[in-house]
Protein backbone atom coordinates (compact mmCIF):
# COMPACT_ATOMS: atom_id res chain seq x y z
CA UNK A 1 0.00 0.00 0.00
CA UNK A 2 1.17 3.19 -1.09
CA UNK A 3 1.80 5.62 1.38
CA UNK A 4 2.61 9.23 2.01
CA UNK A 5 6.14 8.35 4.86
CA UNK A 6 5.92 11.57 6.56
CA UNK A 7 4.45 13.86 8.86
CA UNK A 8 4.82 17.11 6.84
CA UNK A 9 4.27 18.84 3.61
CA UNK A 10 7.36 21.37 3.95
CA UNK A 11 8.53 21.78 0.47
CA UNK A 12 8.94 19.69 -2.67
CA UNK A 13 12.91 19.43 -3.15
CA UNK A 14 12.61 16.44 -0.53
CA UNK A 15 9.61 15.00 -2.16
CA UNK A 16 10.28 11.87 -3.95
CA UNK A 17 8.56 10.88 -7.57
CA UNK A 18 6.55 8.16 -5.75
CA UNK A 19 4.94 10.54 -2.88
CA UNK A 20 4.13 13.30 -5.71
CA UNK A 21 2.22 10.29 -8.14
CA UNK A 22 0.39 9.73 -4.56
CA UNK A 23 -0.66 12.57 -4.19
CA UNK A 24 -1.44 13.83 -7.76
CA UNK A 25 -3.51 9.98 -8.03
CA UNK A 26 -5.61 10.75 -4.78
CA UNK A 27 -5.84 14.38 -6.40
CA UNK A 28 -8.05 13.28 -9.33
CA UNK A 29 -10.06 11.03 -7.05
CA UNK A 30 -10.86 14.57 -4.62
CA UNK A 31 -11.07 16.56 -8.17
CA UNK A 32 -14.63 13.81 -8.59
CA UNK A 33 -15.58 15.17 -5.28
CA UNK A 34 -15.98 18.60 -6.37
CA UNK A 35 -18.37 17.84 -9.14
CA UNK A 36 -20.96 16.44 -6.95
CA UNK A 37 -24.14 18.25 -5.63
CA UNK A 38 -22.48 18.18 -2.01
CA UNK A 39 -18.67 18.18 -2.07
CA UNK A 40 -18.52 17.77 1.62
CA UNK A 41 -17.08 14.05 2.60
CA UNK A 42 -16.88 12.77 6.38
CA UNK A 43 -13.36 11.65 5.91
CA UNK A 44 -11.52 14.10 8.41
CA UNK A 45 -14.37 14.50 11.13
CA UNK A 46 -13.13 15.39 14.42
CA UNK A 47 -9.73 16.36 12.87
CA UNK A 48 -8.75 20.06 13.82
CA UNK A 49 -6.30 22.43 11.75
CA UNK A 50 -5.22 25.17 12.64
CA UNK A 51 -4.80 28.00 9.29
CA UNK A 52 -1.75 30.23 10.55
CA UNK A 53 -1.19 33.08 8.29
CA UNK A 54 1.41 35.58 9.29
CA UNK A 55 1.21 37.15 5.39
CA UNK A 56 -1.84 38.21 2.95
CA UNK A 57 -3.11 35.53 1.35
CA UNK A 58 -6.69 34.82 -0.65
CA UNK A 59 -6.53 31.84 -2.54
CA UNK A 60 -4.24 29.68 -0.60
CA UNK A 61 -6.29 30.61 2.53
CA UNK A 62 -9.80 30.36 0.88
CA UNK A 63 -8.35 27.17 -1.00
CA UNK A 64 -7.19 25.70 2.55
CA UNK A 65 -10.53 26.70 4.46
CA UNK A 66 -12.70 24.61 1.48
CA UNK A 67 -9.94 21.50 1.40
CA UNK A 68 -10.85 21.45 5.24
CA UNK A 69 -14.20 21.67 5.10
CA UNK A 70 -15.33 19.53 2.09
CA UNK A 71 -13.23 16.72 4.46
CA UNK A 72 -15.13 17.21 7.17
CA UNK A 73 -12.08 19.04 9.57
CA UNK A 74 -12.57 22.18 12.02
CA UNK A 75 -10.66 24.43 11.47
CA UNK A 76 -9.42 27.62 13.70
CA UNK A 77 -7.60 30.79 12.03
CA UNK A 78 -4.93 32.71 13.76
CA UNK A 79 -4.18 35.66 12.05
CA UNK A 80 -0.49 38.08 12.57
CA UNK A 81 -2.68 41.29 13.56
CA UNK A 82 -4.96 39.46 15.99
CA UNK A 83 -2.31 36.82 17.33
CA UNK A 84 -0.60 37.16 20.75
CA UNK A 85 2.35 37.48 18.10
CA UNK A 86 1.69 41.81 18.90
CA UNK A 87 1.65 41.06 22.59
CA UNK A 88 5.62 39.36 22.28
CA UNK A 89 4.62 35.98 22.59
CA UNK A 90 7.18 33.54 20.04
CA UNK A 91 5.79 31.80 17.39
CA UNK A 92 6.82 28.50 19.04
CA UNK A 93 4.64 29.22 22.59
CA UNK A 94 1.70 30.37 20.47
CA UNK A 95 2.07 26.72 18.25
CA UNK A 96 2.46 24.72 21.46
CA UNK A 97 -0.32 26.25 23.05
CA UNK A 98 -2.46 25.98 20.16
CA UNK A 99 -1.39 22.44 19.41
CA UNK A 100 -2.10 22.01 23.27
CA UNK A 101 -5.71 22.61 22.85
CA UNK A 102 -6.17 19.93 20.14
CA UNK A 103 -5.36 20.85 16.42
CA UNK A 104 -4.07 17.87 14.50
CA UNK A 105 -2.11 19.98 11.79
CA UNK A 106 -1.00 23.18 11.40
CA UNK A 107 -1.12 25.24 7.85
CA UNK A 108 1.35 28.07 7.85
CA UNK A 109 2.25 31.23 5.80
CA UNK A 110 5.35 33.13 7.02
CA UNK A 111 7.58 35.64 5.51
CA UNK A 112 10.72 34.21 7.02
CA UNK A 113 12.01 30.98 4.76
CA UNK A 114 12.25 27.85 7.16
CA UNK A 115 9.49 29.12 9.85
CA UNK A 116 7.45 26.17 8.63
CA UNK A 117 10.22 23.89 9.37
CA UNK A 118 11.49 25.06 12.40
CA UNK A 119 7.41 24.06 13.99
CA UNK A 120 7.38 21.19 12.59
CA UNK A 121 10.80 20.23 14.42
CA UNK A 122 8.68 21.54 17.78
CA UNK A 123 5.57 20.09 17.08
CA UNK A 124 3.76 16.70 17.17
CA UNK A 125 1.27 17.31 15.24
CA UNK A 126 1.62 17.72 10.73
CA UNK A 127 2.27 21.26 9.56
CA UNK A 128 1.91 21.94 5.95
CA UNK A 129 3.64 24.90 3.95
CA UNK A 130 1.34 27.29 2.45
CA UNK A 131 4.38 29.56 1.53
CA UNK A 132 7.65 31.02 3.43
CA UNK A 133 9.49 33.78 2.62
CA UNK A 134 10.57 33.12 -1.06
CA UNK A 135 11.23 29.37 0.05
CA UNK A 136 8.88 27.19 -1.33
CA UNK A 137 5.30 27.14 -1.77
CA UNK A 138 4.88 22.86 -1.93
CA UNK A 139 0.88 23.02 -2.26
CA UNK A 140 1.34 25.22 -5.28
CA UNK A 141 3.97 23.59 -7.01
CA UNK A 142 1.84 20.05 -6.56
CA UNK A 143 -1.44 21.59 -8.17
CA UNK A 144 0.59 23.04 -11.09
CA UNK A 145 2.13 19.83 -11.56
CA UNK A 146 -1.76 18.22 -10.96
CA UNK A 147 -3.08 20.89 -13.97
CA UNK A 148 -0.16 19.83 -16.38
CA UNK A 149 -1.06 16.15 -15.72
CA UNK A 150 -4.76 16.31 -15.91
CA UNK A 151 -4.11 17.82 -19.32
CA UNK A 152 -0.89 16.31 -20.95
CA UNK A 153 -1.51 13.01 -19.45
CA UNK A 154 2.56 12.98 -17.87
CA UNK A 155 4.87 15.40 -16.89
CA UNK A 156 8.04 13.19 -18.41
CA UNK A 157 9.61 14.49 -21.14
CA UNK A 158 7.12 18.06 -21.14
CA UNK A 159 8.97 20.84 -22.24
CA UNK A 160 8.41 23.69 -19.20
CA UNK A 161 9.13 27.60 -19.75
CA UNK A 162 9.19 29.41 -16.27
CA UNK A 163 9.37 33.17 -16.81
CA UNK A 164 9.28 35.89 -14.63
CA UNK A 165 11.32 36.85 -11.21
CA UNK A 166 12.36 33.49 -10.55
CA UNK A 167 15.04 35.26 -7.42
CA UNK A 168 12.02 36.33 -5.29
CA UNK A 169 9.39 33.70 -6.05
CA UNK A 170 8.98 30.33 -3.77
CA UNK A 171 6.32 29.11 -6.05
CA UNK A 172 8.89 28.85 -9.15
CA UNK A 173 11.43 26.75 -6.39
CA UNK A 174 8.46 24.17 -5.82
CA UNK A 175 7.58 23.78 -9.26
CA UNK A 176 11.24 23.91 -10.47
CA UNK A 177 12.05 20.88 -8.11
CA UNK A 178 8.72 19.08 -8.32
CA UNK A 179 9.07 19.17 -12.16
CA UNK A 180 12.63 17.84 -12.23
CA UNK A 181 11.48 14.93 -10.17
CA UNK A 182 9.00 14.69 -12.38
CA UNK A 183 10.89 14.29 -15.31
CA UNK A 184 10.10 17.54 -16.97
CA UNK A 185 12.75 19.62 -18.87
CA UNK A 186 12.34 22.86 -17.22
CA UNK A 187 13.47 26.43 -19.16
CA UNK A 188 14.25 29.56 -16.65
CA UNK A 189 13.94 33.24 -18.10
CA UNK A 190 14.20 36.28 -16.95
CA UNK A 191 16.25 39.33 -16.09
CA UNK A 192 19.85 38.16 -15.11
CA UNK A 193 19.83 39.81 -12.11
CA UNK A 194 16.11 37.54 -11.23
CA UNK A 195 18.20 34.48 -12.06
CA UNK A 196 19.50 32.42 -9.00
CA UNK A 197 22.04 30.29 -9.80
CA UNK A 198 21.38 27.33 -8.26
CA UNK A 199 18.96 26.47 -11.32
CA UNK A 200 21.58 25.18 -13.14
CA UNK A 201 22.98 23.28 -10.55
CA UNK A 202 19.92 21.42 -10.56
CA UNK A 203 19.53 21.00 -14.62
CA UNK A 204 17.56 23.91 -15.64
CA UNK A 205 18.42 25.64 -18.89
CA UNK A 206 18.36 29.44 -18.79
CA UNK A 207 18.01 32.01 -20.89
CA UNK A 208 17.64 35.78 -20.97
CA UNK A 209 15.63 36.06 -24.67
CA UNK A 210 11.77 34.68 -24.02
CA UNK A 211 11.41 33.58 -27.71
CA UNK A 212 14.25 30.88 -27.32
CA UNK A 213 12.70 30.21 -23.67
CA UNK A 214 9.09 29.92 -25.12
CA UNK A 215 9.86 27.83 -28.47
CA UNK A 216 8.22 24.97 -28.25
CA UNK A 217 7.16 24.74 -24.85
CA UNK A 218 4.64 22.25 -23.94
CA UNK A 219 3.83 24.77 -20.71
CA UNK A 220 4.71 28.43 -19.96
CA UNK A 221 4.27 29.27 -16.87
CA UNK A 222 4.42 32.82 -16.22
CA UNK A 223 5.46 34.40 -12.79
CA UNK A 224 3.76 37.32 -10.99
CA UNK A 225 6.04 40.12 -11.02
CA UNK A 226 6.18 41.25 -7.41
CA UNK A 227 7.01 44.68 -7.44
CA UNK A 228 6.66 44.70 -2.96
CA UNK A 229 9.50 42.28 -2.81
CA UNK A 230 11.61 44.34 -5.48
CA UNK A 231 14.67 46.22 -3.93
CA UNK A 232 17.95 47.75 -4.96
CA UNK A 233 18.01 47.88 -8.65
CA UNK A 234 17.49 44.28 -9.57
CA UNK A 235 14.84 44.85 -11.39
CA UNK A 236 14.49 46.43 -14.78
CA UNK A 237 11.36 48.38 -14.95
CA UNK A 238 7.70 47.74 -15.97
CA UNK A 239 8.40 49.08 -19.45
CA UNK A 240 11.60 47.52 -20.02
CA UNK A 241 10.08 44.50 -18.52
CA UNK A 242 7.08 44.70 -20.75
CA UNK A 243 9.36 44.83 -24.01
CA UNK A 244 11.70 42.47 -23.21
CA UNK A 245 9.50 39.55 -21.02
CA UNK A 246 5.71 39.65 -21.08
CA UNK A 247 4.05 36.80 -22.17
CA UNK A 248 1.69 37.85 -25.53
CA UNK A 249 0.23 36.46 -28.40
CA UNK A 250 3.16 36.70 -30.49
CA UNK A 251 5.10 35.43 -28.01
CA UNK A 252 2.62 32.46 -27.08
CA UNK A 253 2.59 31.38 -30.78
CA UNK A 254 6.06 29.88 -30.78
CA UNK A 255 5.25 27.49 -28.03
CA UNK A 256 3.60 23.45 -29.46
CA UNK A 257 0.08 25.00 -30.34
CA UNK A 258 -1.64 23.04 -27.38
CA UNK A 259 0.73 24.61 -25.02
CA UNK A 260 -0.82 25.95 -21.33
CA UNK A 261 -0.22 28.64 -19.95
CA UNK A 262 -0.30 29.23 -16.55
CA UNK A 263 0.06 31.58 -13.83
CA UNK A 264 -0.35 30.99 -10.15
CA UNK A 265 -2.38 34.39 -9.38
CA UNK A 266 -2.59 37.29 -8.69
CA UNK A 267 -2.07 38.84 -11.76
CA UNK A 268 -0.66 41.99 -13.04
CA UNK A 269 -2.38 41.89 -16.29
CA UNK A 270 -0.28 44.52 -18.93
CA UNK A 271 2.48 44.04 -16.89
CA UNK A 272 4.13 39.98 -16.60
CA UNK A 273 1.18 38.70 -19.10
CA UNK A 274 -1.28 40.46 -21.53
CA UNK A 275 -4.89 40.36 -20.74
CA UNK A 276 -5.76 38.80 -24.04
CA UNK A 277 -3.74 36.03 -23.34
CA UNK A 278 -4.73 34.99 -19.82
CA UNK A 279 -8.49 35.08 -20.65
CA UNK A 280 -7.25 32.96 -23.76
CA UNK A 281 -8.07 29.64 -24.90
CA UNK A 282 -4.72 28.10 -23.40
CA UNK A 283 -5.07 29.84 -20.57
CA UNK A 284 -5.66 27.04 -17.49
CA UNK A 285 -5.14 29.80 -14.69
CA UNK A 286 -8.69 29.45 -14.04
CA UNK A 287 -8.33 25.70 -13.44
CA UNK A 288 -5.78 25.79 -11.05
CA UNK A 289 -7.86 27.36 -8.59
CA UNK A 290 -10.22 24.19 -7.72
CA UNK A 291 -7.13 21.97 -8.74
CA UNK A 292 -5.50 23.54 -5.86
CA UNK A 293 -9.18 22.63 -3.16
CA UNK A 294 -8.24 18.94 -4.87
CA UNK A 295 -4.54 19.04 -4.07
CA UNK A 296 -4.95 20.55 -0.65
CA UNK A 297 -7.80 17.86 0.33
CA UNK A 298 -5.38 15.20 -0.72
CA UNK A 299 -2.71 16.12 1.30
CA UNK A 300 -4.50 16.55 4.65
CA UNK A 301 -6.36 12.82 3.88
CA UNK A 302 -2.52 11.86 3.10
CA UNK A 303 -1.65 13.09 6.43
CA UNK A 304 -4.44 12.53 8.66
CA UNK A 305 -6.69 10.15 7.13
CA UNK A 306 -5.34 6.97 8.87
CA UNK A 307 -5.17 6.24 12.27
CA UNK A 308 -2.05 6.82 14.73
CA UNK B 1 -2.51 -8.65 7.57
CA UNK B 2 0.51 -11.30 7.69
CA UNK B 3 1.07 -10.68 11.56
CA UNK B 4 -2.50 -12.86 11.85
CA UNK B 5 -1.07 -15.81 9.83
CA UNK B 6 -1.14 -16.74 6.50
CA UNK B 7 -4.32 -17.70 4.48
CA UNK B 8 -4.77 -21.09 2.62
CA UNK B 9 -7.16 -21.66 0.38
CA UNK B 10 -9.87 -23.76 1.59
CA UNK B 11 -12.82 -24.33 -0.76
CA UNK B 12 -13.92 -23.62 -3.90
CA UNK B 13 -17.35 -22.47 -3.62
CA UNK B 14 -18.07 -21.21 -7.07
CA UNK B 15 -16.80 -21.56 -10.17
CA UNK B 16 -17.01 -19.17 -13.74
CA UNK B 17 -20.21 -20.89 -14.82
CA UNK B 18 -22.16 -20.68 -11.18
CA UNK B 19 -20.51 -17.01 -11.12
CA UNK B 20 -22.73 -16.03 -14.24
CA UNK B 21 -25.57 -18.58 -13.81
CA UNK B 22 -26.10 -16.43 -10.59
CA UNK B 23 -24.96 -13.10 -11.91
CA UNK B 24 -28.14 -14.46 -14.91
CA UNK B 25 -30.56 -15.05 -12.43
CA UNK B 26 -30.25 -11.74 -11.18
CA UNK B 27 -30.31 -9.87 -13.73
CA UNK B 28 -33.52 -11.41 -14.33
CA UNK B 29 -34.69 -10.89 -10.67
CA UNK B 30 -34.11 -6.86 -11.10
CA UNK B 31 -36.05 -6.72 -14.22
CA UNK B 32 -38.68 -9.14 -12.79
CA UNK B 33 -39.12 -7.20 -9.07
CA UNK B 34 -39.30 -3.69 -10.48
CA UNK B 35 -41.61 -4.68 -13.33
CA UNK B 36 -39.24 -3.11 -15.64
CA UNK B 37 -35.76 -1.24 -16.17
CA UNK B 38 -37.59 1.96 -16.07
CA UNK B 39 -35.48 4.14 -13.48
CA UNK B 40 -33.01 1.52 -12.82
CA UNK B 41 -29.59 2.65 -12.51
CA UNK B 42 -26.12 0.22 -11.21
CA UNK B 43 -23.90 1.17 -9.26
CA UNK B 44 -20.92 -1.19 -8.81
CA UNK B 45 -18.79 -0.74 -5.15
CA UNK B 46 -14.97 -0.27 -5.91
CA UNK B 47 -13.52 -2.51 -6.72
CA UNK B 48 -14.97 -5.93 -7.54
CA UNK B 49 -18.68 -4.94 -7.44
CA UNK B 50 -17.31 -2.53 -10.69
CA UNK B 51 -17.27 -5.55 -13.19
CA UNK B 52 -20.23 -7.64 -11.60
CA UNK B 53 -22.04 -4.35 -11.92
CA UNK B 54 -20.93 -3.80 -15.59
CA UNK B 55 -21.75 -7.96 -16.01
CA UNK B 56 -25.48 -7.66 -14.57
CA UNK B 57 -25.74 -4.08 -17.22
CA UNK B 58 -24.42 -6.41 -19.89
CA UNK B 59 -27.11 -9.47 -18.94
CA UNK B 60 -30.04 -6.87 -18.36
CA UNK B 61 -29.23 -5.16 -21.84
CA UNK B 62 -29.38 -8.56 -23.69
CA UNK B 63 -32.83 -9.49 -21.91
CA UNK B 64 -34.54 -6.08 -22.33
CA UNK B 65 -32.60 -4.38 -24.97
CA UNK B 66 -32.26 -1.31 -22.45
CA UNK B 67 -29.16 0.03 -21.56
CA UNK B 68 -29.09 0.75 -17.66
CA UNK B 69 -26.82 3.63 -16.33
CA UNK B 70 -23.41 1.99 -14.45
CA UNK B 71 -21.36 3.47 -12.17
CA UNK B 72 -18.82 3.11 -9.53
CA UNK B 73 -18.21 4.05 -5.76
CA UNK B 74 -15.33 4.70 -4.13
CA UNK B 75 -16.34 4.24 -0.43
CA UNK B 76 -12.72 4.84 1.15
CA UNK B 77 -13.87 8.62 2.82
CA UNK B 78 -17.13 7.48 3.70
CA UNK B 79 -15.74 4.44 6.25
CA UNK B 80 -16.14 4.19 9.79
CA UNK B 81 -12.66 2.56 10.46
CA UNK B 82 -10.59 5.28 8.75
CA UNK B 83 -9.38 6.61 12.00
CA UNK B 84 -8.64 3.86 13.30
CA UNK B 85 -6.86 1.73 10.94
CA UNK B 86 -2.94 2.02 11.07
CA UNK B 87 -2.96 2.35 6.77
CA UNK B 88 -4.45 5.07 4.89
CA UNK B 89 -5.92 3.18 1.67
CA UNK B 90 -5.89 4.64 -1.67
CA UNK B 91 -8.49 6.82 -2.38
CA UNK B 92 -9.74 5.97 -5.95
CA UNK B 93 -12.04 7.76 -8.59
CA UNK B 94 -16.08 7.68 -7.97
CA UNK B 95 -18.37 7.59 -11.47
CA UNK B 96 -21.94 8.30 -11.04
CA UNK B 97 -22.37 10.89 -14.33
CA UNK B 98 -26.00 10.62 -13.97
CA UNK B 99 -28.41 11.89 -11.77
CA UNK B 100 -29.85 9.42 -9.41
CA UNK B 101 -32.87 11.30 -7.55
CA UNK B 102 -35.81 9.24 -7.87
CA UNK B 103 -33.94 6.54 -9.54
CA UNK B 104 -34.05 2.88 -8.45
CA UNK B 105 -30.47 2.61 -7.29
CA UNK B 106 -29.11 -1.39 -7.35
CA UNK B 107 -25.78 -1.37 -5.16
CA UNK B 108 -23.54 -4.28 -6.57
CA UNK B 109 -20.77 -5.93 -4.15
CA UNK B 110 -19.05 -9.01 -4.51
CA UNK B 111 -18.99 -10.33 -0.57
CA UNK B 112 -21.86 -8.78 2.26
CA UNK B 113 -20.31 -9.25 5.28
CA UNK B 114 -20.39 -6.86 8.57
CA UNK B 115 -22.79 -4.42 6.17
CA UNK B 116 -20.16 -1.48 7.49
CA UNK B 117 -19.17 -1.34 3.14
CA UNK B 118 -23.07 -0.76 2.01
CA UNK B 119 -23.33 1.40 5.08
CA UNK B 120 -20.64 3.54 3.87
CA UNK B 121 -21.82 3.08 0.14
CA UNK B 122 -25.20 4.38 0.99
CA UNK B 123 -24.07 7.46 3.07
CA UNK B 124 -21.71 8.29 -0.32
CA UNK B 125 -24.82 7.86 -2.51
CA UNK B 126 -26.87 10.52 -0.52
CA UNK B 127 -24.74 12.91 -1.47
CA UNK B 128 -25.15 12.84 -5.09
CA UNK B 129 -29.16 12.58 -5.05
CA UNK B 130 -32.04 11.19 -3.33
CA UNK B 131 -32.80 8.23 -4.97
CA UNK B 132 -36.19 6.89 -4.70
CA UNK B 133 -35.28 3.15 -3.99
CA UNK B 134 -31.52 1.66 -2.87
CA UNK B 135 -31.87 -2.02 -3.60
CA UNK B 136 -28.55 -4.21 -2.89
CA UNK B 137 -27.40 -7.28 -5.12
CA UNK B 138 -24.33 -9.14 -3.84
CA UNK B 139 -22.80 -12.45 -5.07
CA UNK B 140 -21.99 -13.99 -1.65
CA UNK B 141 -23.43 -13.56 1.50
CA UNK B 142 -21.34 -14.68 4.32
CA UNK B 143 -23.61 -13.05 7.61
CA UNK B 144 -21.98 -11.67 10.71
CA UNK B 145 -24.06 -8.47 9.78
CA UNK B 146 -23.17 -5.93 12.48
CA UNK B 147 -26.20 -3.18 11.17
CA UNK B 148 -29.83 -3.49 9.97
CA UNK B 149 -28.76 -4.25 6.23
CA UNK B 150 -29.94 -7.04 4.24
CA UNK B 151 -29.14 -7.96 0.77
CA UNK B 152 -32.18 -8.18 -1.69
CA UNK B 153 -30.50 -10.43 -4.45
CA UNK B 154 -27.73 -12.73 -3.51
CA UNK B 155 -26.00 -15.11 -5.82
CA UNK B 156 -24.86 -17.30 -3.17
CA UNK B 157 -25.30 -17.65 0.73
CA UNK B 158 -22.41 -18.81 2.05
CA UNK B 159 -22.26 -19.83 6.03
CA UNK B 160 -18.72 -19.25 7.50
CA UNK B 161 -17.04 -18.37 10.58
CA UNK B 162 -15.22 -15.11 11.38
CA UNK B 163 -11.94 -16.64 10.62
CA UNK B 164 -12.17 -17.54 7.44
CA UNK B 165 -11.82 -15.23 4.49
CA UNK B 166 -14.20 -15.16 1.15
CA UNK B 167 -12.36 -14.18 -1.88
CA UNK B 168 -14.33 -13.48 -5.08
CA UNK B 169 -11.96 -13.48 -8.22
CA UNK B 170 -13.13 -11.78 -11.61
CA UNK B 171 -11.44 -12.24 -14.72
CA UNK B 172 -11.27 -8.41 -15.57
CA UNK B 173 -9.00 -7.95 -12.00
CA UNK B 174 -7.91 -11.38 -11.15
CA UNK B 175 -7.38 -12.90 -14.56
CA UNK B 176 -9.39 -15.99 -12.94
CA UNK B 177 -13.42 -16.34 -12.18
CA UNK B 178 -14.24 -17.83 -9.02
CA UNK B 179 -15.13 -17.86 -5.11
CA UNK B 180 -12.54 -18.96 -2.68
CA UNK B 181 -12.87 -19.66 0.95
CA UNK B 182 -9.46 -18.93 2.38
CA UNK B 183 -8.53 -19.81 6.30
CA UNK B 184 -6.16 -17.99 7.97
CA UNK B 185 -3.47 -20.19 9.69
CA UNK B 186 -2.57 -20.73 13.24
CA UNK B 187 0.97 -18.73 13.64
CA UNK B 188 3.58 -20.94 13.76
CA UNK B 189 1.52 -23.90 12.15
CA UNK B 190 2.73 -25.24 8.58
Amino acid sequence: MPELARKDVLGLETMSRQEIELVLHTADSMREVLDRPITKVPALRGRTVLMMFYEPSTRTLASFNLACKNMSADTVSVSKSSSSLVKGESLRDTIQNLESMGADAVVMRHPSAGAPHYIARNIEGSVLNAGDGAHEHPTQGLLDLFTIEQHKGSLEGLKVAIVGDILHSRVARSNIWGLSTMGADVTICGPSTLIPPYVTEIGCTVTHDVREAVTDADVIYVLRIQLERQEGSMFPGAREYRRLFTIDAERISLASPDALLMHPGPMNRGVEITTDVADGAQSVILEQVPNGVAVRMALLYLLLGGGE
Amino acid sequence: MSSEGQLKVKAQIMDGAAIRRSLVRISHEIVEKNKGVQDIVLVGIRRRGVPLSERLGAYIEEFEDVVVPNGSLDITLYRDDLTLRHDRPMVHRTEVPFDITGKTVILVDDVLYTGRTVRAAMDALVDFGRPGTIQLAVLVDRGHRELPIRPDYVGKNVPTSRHEVIEVRVDEIDGIEDVVIMERQEEGAE
